[in-house]
Order: structure tokens, then C-alpha cells, then sequence
């Protein structure tokens, strides 16, 4: 009855690696964005496209003239921002995925500060003639949005911490609220467009728009600052180690002396603060308004780019640009005649590859006949 | 098939994991129907080559016969079909089954496999055996001891006729060892050949029939155990002679150090785990804690961390002149009050230690508060590991590497010198040699004399009744979360002691 295994090695197995240089998986990186592009230029060549000039399309609508790079840059912002959002709950194993909802209600944090006060402030700022009112109004949109973001981040955890809730389900829930709220604030004829019946925000007064600096709304600048603080928070301070003991273990956190409900709490704080400033810098950044688009997936696309990066905040500035120019460049793809389904298979195709890379970078499979090598 | 008297013959098998050479040119072989065990300190590579024959790892080089036949041994299921199962270390159960779901998971027709017939053959299984099994309890209402026995008869069912058991005796108590090494007898008597990784040496001496030893990834020898002793394995296992007498040193002037009063505490399923406990620590002594498994010592130990909520009465700790009340304080709050308190928990990875952390900053989980400002200081425990890695002789490649990629010992080294280090007053160790090999059993227990000297109040809760008897000098025995006796090891028996920990203090009263 028992079957006997006949001598040989198995033609390939896998085996996980010890250690990796950060140098070989590199290599292993660029080697996968490499066969991405090959799969994604025959899939265009059976689709009947020329790949050569589709690719060329796409690194001119991310990079191609200043307009396009800058448009890259604006889409990049929010995008690190809230990764870096998303890492400060992730690290703790907090599994805060509803970034796009505090997003959205750090949008519309700041937004209310300038639907409200926009007038006044424009009004104070013509017959003063000083910059005040205009920094006032900025700052006062900006706290608004990072206070509001933070308590949206805030309660899943005070239910977590009170009462054991599973935050993944509570934070998406609260995503939807945040989405639906916009949505009823389109009809409040204190926030409406004027003169029309279409459910619309209305712009506000350029004093609450954002500033650019080399032409594009100071907000990447916030978001290089934040990169550096973000990477000392989380490595070299007792907040970021306590994150670190917390999401490893609470029992061991607790041994600790860590109060691990008020980590929670702290942390989630900040996190949705982060989604809430770039919340803010789309309102008032890129937009100039509030929409039913203000967060536009960012917060999922964001959990991407925090997972891609290993909670790193320098790795996440470079793979959120690379994701920011994927976007843009198959944007400007559906706008040149190749259909929009087709730009977002290819940016398919390419997150596909990056993400399937991970696991040659953990293991390693071995050939029949070949000694393991040392790894 | 040719005829042999091995079930398995292993030749030259050789396992390299990177840069480590886990098993290097090893030979072994089991003879039809006898008890193996194989014998080796922590990373002398049982595991591995375990691993190898039940179809986890597959070598570099070497080869492999099953009754003679050589083979390829490429997954788990090849294993299987060959006769070969293992019970590792880790169990592998669905939690939310039942037993009987369990064995038959993952065989042709899965659970839905016709359910009376299964139950038939596990109870068949469980008579033959010797087993106490209900196929019918979840998993996750069994104690580890009954999730052991899922495994074997889950091995068993599939048809296994060789049986590898990796430190199976790691989570038992003695009684529920001795059991287990009935059954494995009992399958011995059916013509069963076994493989079993201990390293507790009287049970090598009293259950097995041979005894192989690896020493750092290298096939030493194959003895019979019938000419072997305890030194004379433990000398082929180290490598040279060393003192198997533990140490029980005189210390002059002992002072209270621990004052625990009517504690009572009730544990998460509501139940009180420890009832009206009364005892004293003194400095420059080692109080034992005899119990069997699961008799409040966890709670206990944790209530007096601050860990876990007591519901009445009081700890009090020697601050200064007086004494301070903890109860009702959080750790930090302990802290605070400038009471040293080192506490080794049960569970080294999950509690005491980060595995994903290195060394350093596994040293900051004690210290890293103590430094002003926002930022953390990695310089100060730098120094400390470094220290600590030369003055405990810790194997680690540095100290940034993760503390989960060191072996038993070494985690153990490293948490047990991160308490001592600071120095404590009290030192609570919750079965501080489960899981180490000799060698490092030892060293431990000079680490846990050398602060008994210094005047260190030392509580040693263990599980291994021997050793207690000979390093404590009194032992408290606990039994279902009360202390029903304390007792001087110099003046009594280890049955004793047995008798006390299945017996309530009220019980002996009422004998009385
Ligand atoms: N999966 C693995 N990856 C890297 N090293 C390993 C792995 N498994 C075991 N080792 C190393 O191989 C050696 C032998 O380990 P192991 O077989 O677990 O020893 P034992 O079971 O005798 O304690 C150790 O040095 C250990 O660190
Ligand atoms: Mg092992």
C-alpha cells in the first residue's frame, strides 16, 4: 500500500533565506520591474499596440516637461504623506486602514475653517494689506485638519483599547461615514456652489489656497520634512520604540511598564493627523475645494506604498513617486487614444511584479542538482 | 524489499543553512522496534536532520534509507507515505477542530470522511496505546499535554510505523512524561521504532534502548544505554567532563525581602487562580516553587510583576527601613517606587523579550525610560550586551542580530542578564531551564547562586522536582493556586513534596 518514492531530487524547491544583502535585492527588484515591462509590452503588442511607443507615452506624461513632473509631484504628496500615516499604526500591528476616510475628514476640517471664515479673511487681508490674515487662515485650516484627522484616528482605538473591537472592520466603516458626509455637504447651501444646482463645494477665496514654492503647493515640502521626522520618530525615540514593543507583543510591552493603551491611542492620533494634513494640502493644496475625489483611493494606494517600503519612511518617498508617476503616466496614456483600462492593467502588471518580488527576496529556490549556496 | 534490521539508515548527511553547517557528514541509524534517543546541546542540529528524514528540509548531500531502501524524501506527504512521522516541537492543530477533525484533516475525504468510522479506529488507537484522549474536545480547551497526544495519534492514524518525537518532554510535567513514555513503550511492544530528542538525562537513561550524539552539527557516537550514565552522555555530548552536582551554597544573615499575604487572584476565565497564598522571600535564599503545571504559578508570579490584578490581600516589598505595599500598581508604577524587581517570565519570546528586536534594544525594555529627554539612548545598553555577551559566554553573531535567531540558551542568557543586571532585590524566575541543554542548565544555576550570595531574594517556580530538592533552600509547594506546604529540601523527600502537590493544605488538616 505504501508508495515509494523514487531516488531523485526534487526538480525545484524553495527555501527560505537566511539574510539578503540590501544590494542583491535590489538587483532582484530592478529584475522584476524589468519582466513587468516585458509582460505589460507583449500584452499591449497582442492588444495590437506598439509598446516601444506606449512606454515612451507614459515616461513623458510622468516626467516629460515640467508640467507633467509637477503633476507627478502633486499626486506624489498625499500619497507619502499618508504612508507614512499608515506606517505609524502598522508598525504597531494597528491595522489602520481607513486613511482615506481621515483623510477625507481632515478635508473637510479645513475646509469648513475656509468655507466659514474665507470672506472675513480676504476682506481683513485687502484692508490690511499684510500677509497675517492670510498665514492666520492657513494655519488655523491646517490645525483644524490634523485635530479632526486625529480623533477620526483616535476612536478605533479608544474601542480597541476599551473593549477589544477589531480595528480593520471599524476603521473601513469609517471610511464610508467620512465619504457620505461630503456627500451631504455638497447640498448645504452654506458650503454649495452658487448658481448652480449641481451638488458641489465651492472653491475658496485664494487666501485659503496654499502657497507654491517652483511652482507647485508647499505641501511637498511638508512632506520632505515629515520624511526625515517621521524616520527619527519611528527609530530613535521612546515614542517609536515603544510602537515597536507594542506591535511586537503587548505582553511584553506591558512587562515593559508600557501603558499600552495610551500607545495606542497616541499613535493612532498621530496617524490620522498625518491623513488629515494631506487632506488638507489636497483641499487646499491641490484642489483649492472639497470633493467626493479629495481622498480618491489615496489612502488605499498608501497602504501599497507603506507595505512595498517595510514601514521605511525614506523607501516610501521613492516608491510613493514611483507610484504617483505610474499613475500619471497611464493617465495621460487614456488621454492619447490607448483605453484607460489598458494604462491600469499595465500599472496592474507593474505592482503585481513589485509586490510578487517580495517573495524572491525571502526565498530562493533551488535548482535540482545545485548546492545550496551560502545566501 | 531487502531485508534489514534498520528502519532508517542516514550516511553522511550533510545540511548547510547559509553560512551554518547545522549537520555536517551525519550518520545515524534506527534499528526496528527500539527507542532511540538523540542526544545533543541546544543547536547541535536534532532538529534538523529530524526535519530531513519527515520531509521538511531535504540535505545537500548524503543519503537516506527507509528499511533498507534508499529514498527521496521531498515533503511532508512523501514522509508520510513512507511510514515516517514527526511530532515537532511546535504543535501544528487547527485550533477551532476537534481532535478527531484534526487526525483526519487533510487525508482523502478531509472531515468529511465518515466520522464513526474514524472515531472507531482513534478509540482503537487510544486502547492499544494507553492514550486518554475525548476526540471530541476542541482543541483550544486542551492543555499542551493533550495536544501532544492529537499529534502522535494523528501520526499514528496515517500509518506511521517510525516515530520522531522532538523534545517531546519540553511541556510536560513529570507525571504526564511518565505517561508518555508508557505509550511509547507500549508502541515499542508493537514493533514501532521511535526516535525521541530529549535532553533530560534520566529520561534518555530510562526510556530508550540506544542513544545517539550529535555535538555542534557532528555525529559523535551511538551508545547502548544500558552501558551509558548521565556523565558519561554528558561528557560525549559537551565534549569533555563536567560537574553534574548542583550547588547549594550557605549564605549567613538572611533578611526579608518579599512579604506576600493573603493573595488571592482570579484569572481570565474567572476562576480564582491563586487562593489566600501566604509565604516570605528572604534575601541571600532560594525559595522554590513546586507545583504541577498550571497550579497559579504564572498568576502568581505575575501578581507580584504587577502584572496581573489581585483581588485581596498584599505584597509587600522591603523599600529602605520599611515595607511597601504593591497591590493595585502597574508596572511602571512599581518602577517608580525604586523596587528592584527581576522578573524571567514562562515565556521568554512573548513576554519577557521581543524576537524581531536585537539585543540592544531587548536590554532597553528595562531601561529605556531611564534616559532624560525624547530620544532613546542605544549607547548605554550597547556596552551592557557587549558585557553581557562576554561575561555569560552568550553565541550570538552581534548585537543587532534579531534575539529570535539565537538559540533556547541564548535567549535565556540574554533576558536572565538583563534582570540581574539592574541589580535587583528580587529575582522571580519562572522555569528558567525549559528547553536548555545541559551545559546551559548549569550556567544558570551558578547566575541563580552567585545572586543568592549577593543577597538576592530568589524565587525559582520550576517543574523538575530533582533540581529543586537539590538548589532550593526551602521549597513552597503550591497546589490548585494554594500553598499547601513549605518545606526545608534538606529534610525531606521528593515524594514529599509529591505528595504536597496534589494535595490542598485543608485536605491535610482534615488527615490530621
Ligand atoms: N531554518 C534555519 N535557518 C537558518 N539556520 C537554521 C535553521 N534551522 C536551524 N538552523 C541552525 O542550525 C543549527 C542547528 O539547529 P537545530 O537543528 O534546531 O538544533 P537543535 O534542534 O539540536 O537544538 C543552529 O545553529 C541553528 O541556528
Ligand atoms: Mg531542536
Amino acid at each position: 500500500m505504501k508508495k515509494r518514492a523514487e531516488h531523485q531530487e526534487p526538480f525545484v524547491r524553495m527555501t527560505k533565506r537566511a539574510s539578503i544583502t540590501p544590494g542583491k535585492a535590489w538587483v532582484i527588484r530592478g529584475i522584476a520591474l524589468l519582466g513587468a515591462i516585458v509582460t505589460g509590452a507583449l500584452l499591449l503588442l497582442i492588444l495590437g499596440h506598439n509598446p516601444f511607443g506606449i512606454y515612451g507615452e507614459m515616461v513623458r506624461g510622468a516626467f516629460g516637461g515640467t508640467m507633467y513632473i509637477k503633476e507627478t509631484v502633486r499626486t506624489a504628496v498625499p500619497l507619502l504623506i499618508s504612508a507614512i500615516g499608515i506606517a505609524f499604526a502598522f508598525k504597531m500591528k494597528f491595522w489602520n486602514i481607513g486613511a482615506e476616510g481621515q483623510i477625507l475628514i481632515g478635508g473637510i476640517a479645513a475646509s469648513a475653517v475656509a468655507i466659514h471664515y474665507d470672506a472675513q479673511f480676504a476682506a481683513w487681508a485687502a484692508e490690511s494689506g499684510s500677509f497675517l490674515p492670510r498665514i492666520l487662515m492657513l494655519v488655523l485650516m491646517f490645525l483644524a485638519a490634523i485635530v479632526a484627522g486625529g480623533l477620526y484616528g483616535v476612536v478605533p482605538a479608544v474601542f480597541k483599547s476599551k473593549w477589544g473591537t477589531n480595528e480593520t472592520l471599524f476603521t473601513l466603516m469609517l471610511n464610508y461615514i467620512a465619504l457620505q458626509y461630503v456627500k451631504y455637504l455638497a447640498y448645504q447651501p452654506a458650503w454649495k456652489m452658487a448658481g448652480t444646482s449641481f451638488p458641489k463645494v465651492r472653491m475658496f477665496d485664494p487666501i485659503a489656497v496654499l502657497p507654491k514654492v517652483m511652482g507647485i503647493h508647499i505641501g511637498w515640502i511638508i512632506a520632505l520634512v515629515l520624511v526625515v521626522v517621521a524616520h527619527f520618530y519611528l527609530t530613535r525615540t521612546k515614542h517609536g520604540y515603544e510602537i515597536a514593543v507594542v506591535g511586537e507583543s503587548t505582553n511584553t510591552a506591558r512587562y515593559a511598564g508600557i501603558n499600552v493603551s495610551k500607545v495606542y491611542l497616541r499613535t493612532m492620533f498621530i496617524s490620522g493627523a498625518l491623513c488629515g494634513l494631506a487632506g488638507y494640502l489636497v483641499v487646499s493644496g491641490a484642489d483649492g475645494t472639497l470633493t467626493e475625489g479629495t481622498a480618491g483611493g489615496v489612502g488605499f494606494t498608501a497602504i501599497t506604498v507603506a507595505w512595498l517600503s517595510k514601514m521605511n519612511p525614506i523607501t516610501m518617498l521613492i516608491v510613493a513617486v514611483f507610484i504617483a508617476a505610474l499613475d500619471r503616466g497611464a493617465g495621460f496614456q487614456s488621454s492619447t487614444g490607448v483605453p484607460e483600462s489598458c494604462a491600469e492593467v499595465l500599472v496592474g502588471i507593474i505592482l503585481f511584479f513589485m509586490l510578487g518580488c517580495e517573495f524572491f527576496i525571502n526565498y530562493k529556490l533551488v535548482f535540482r542538482g545545485r548546492k545550496e549556496a551560502a545566501a | 524489499m531487502e531485508q534489514t534490521q534498520y528502519a532508517v539508515a542516514m550516511q553522511g548527511i550533510t545540511k548547510t543553512f547559509g553560512k551554518t553547517v547545522a549537520n555536517n557528514n551525519v550518520s545515524l541509524s534506527l534499528r526496528k522496534g527500539e527507542i532511540l534517543a538523540l542526544l545533543g546541546e541546544n543547536g547541535s542540529g536534532k532538529t534538523t536532520l529530524m526535519n530531513m528524514l519527515s520531509g521538511i528540509y531535504f540535505p545537500d548531500s548524503g543519503e537516506i534509507r527507509i528499511h533498507g531502501e534508499p529514498v527521496t524524501i521531498r515533503s511532508p506527504k512523501e514522509a508520510f507515505d513512507l511510514g515516517i512521522g514527526m511530532i515537532h516541537q511546535h504543535f501544528k492543530l487547527v485550533d477551532v477542530l476537534t481532535a478527531a477533525e484534526n487526525i483526519v484533516l487533510g487525508l482523502p475525504g478531509g472531515i468529511e470522511l465518515d466520522r464513526k468510522t474514524a472515531a472507531a479506529r482513534i478509540s482503537e488507537i487510544s486502547g492499544k496505546y494507553g492514550f486518554d484522549l475525548d476526540p471530541n474536545k476542541k482543541i483550544y480547551n486542551m492543555a499542551v499535554s493533550e495536544k501532544q497526544t492529537v499529534e502522535i495519534i494523528k501520526v499514528l492514524y496515517r500509518g506511521a510505523d517510525i516515530l520522531i518525537l522532538d523534545e517531546p518532554t519540553a511541556v510536560l510535567t513529570p507525571q504526564e512524561s511518565k505517561k508518555l513514555f508508557d505509550v511509547l513503550r507500549a508502541m515499542k511492544a508493537d514493533g514501532k521504532s521511535i526516535i525521541i530528542i530529549t535532553h533530560k538525562l534520566h529520561e534518555v537513561l530510562d526510556v530508550s534502548d540506544r542513544v545517539a550524539i550529535l555535538r555542534k552539527g557532528e555525529y559523535i557516537c551511538t551508545i547502548e544505554t544500558k552501558e551509558a550514565t548521565q556523565q558519561s552522555l554528558t561528557e560525549a555530548m559537551v565534549g569533555r567532563s563536567i560537574s553534574l552536582e548542583i550547588e547549594r551554597p550557605e549564605v549567613e544573615n538572611k533578611t526579608e525581602m518579599l512579604k506576600v499575604e493573603n493573595l488571592t487572584c482570579i484569572n481570565a476565565e474567572g476562576v480564582q487562580a491563586v487562593k489566600h497564598a501566604t509565604f516570605t522571600a528572604y534575601g541571600g535564599e532560594i525559595l522554590g516553587v513546586a507545583g504541577v503545571a498550571g497550579s497559579g504559578q504564572k498568576e502568581l508570579c505575575e501578581a507580584i510583576a504587577g502584572l496581573h490584578h489581585a483581588t485581596e490581600g498584599s505584597i509587600l516589598y522591603k523599600t529602605g527601613d520599611g515595607f511597601e505595599n504593591v497591590v493595585g500598581c502597574k508596572v511602571e508604577e512599581i518602577f517608580k517606587k525604586g523596587i528592584s524587581l527581576a522578573f524571567v517570565p514562562e515565556d521568554r519570546l512573548g513576554m519577557g523579550l521581543v524576537g524581531s528586536l536585537d539585543m540592544v534594544d531587548n536590554m532597553l525594555i528595562r531601561s529605556y525610560k531611564d534616559h532624560k529627554g525624547i530620544f532613546v539612548d542605544r549607547k548605554t545598553p550597547k556596552k551592557v550586551c557587549e558585557d553581557l555577551i562576554e561575561s555569560l559566554e552568550i553565541v550570538t553573531p552581534g548585537t543587532s542580530t534579531p534575539v529570535r535567531r539565537l538559540s533556547g540558551g541564548n535567549v535565556q542568557k540574554v533576558l536572565l542578564g538583563r534582570e540581574i543586571h539592574y541589580n535587583p532585590k528580587v529575582l522571580m524566575v519562572a522555569y528558567p531551564v525549559r528547553g536548555l541543554d545541559i551545559n546551559s542548565s548549569f550556567k544558570i544555576y551558578d547566575l541563580l547562586n552567585e545572586q543568592k550570595k549577593k543577597g538576592v531574594a530568589v524565587i525559582f517556580v520550576g517543574e523538575d522536582l530533582d533540581v529543586l530538592m537539590e538548589i532550593s533552600d526551602r521549597i513552597m509547594v503550591i497546589c490548585g493556586g494554594e500553598v499547601s506546604g513549605i518545606v526545608d529540601p534538606r529534610e525531606c523527600t521528593k515524594e514529599d513534596v509529591g505528595l504536597l502537590m496534589v494535595k490542598t493544605g485543608r485536605e491535610k488538616e482534615a488527615e490530621a
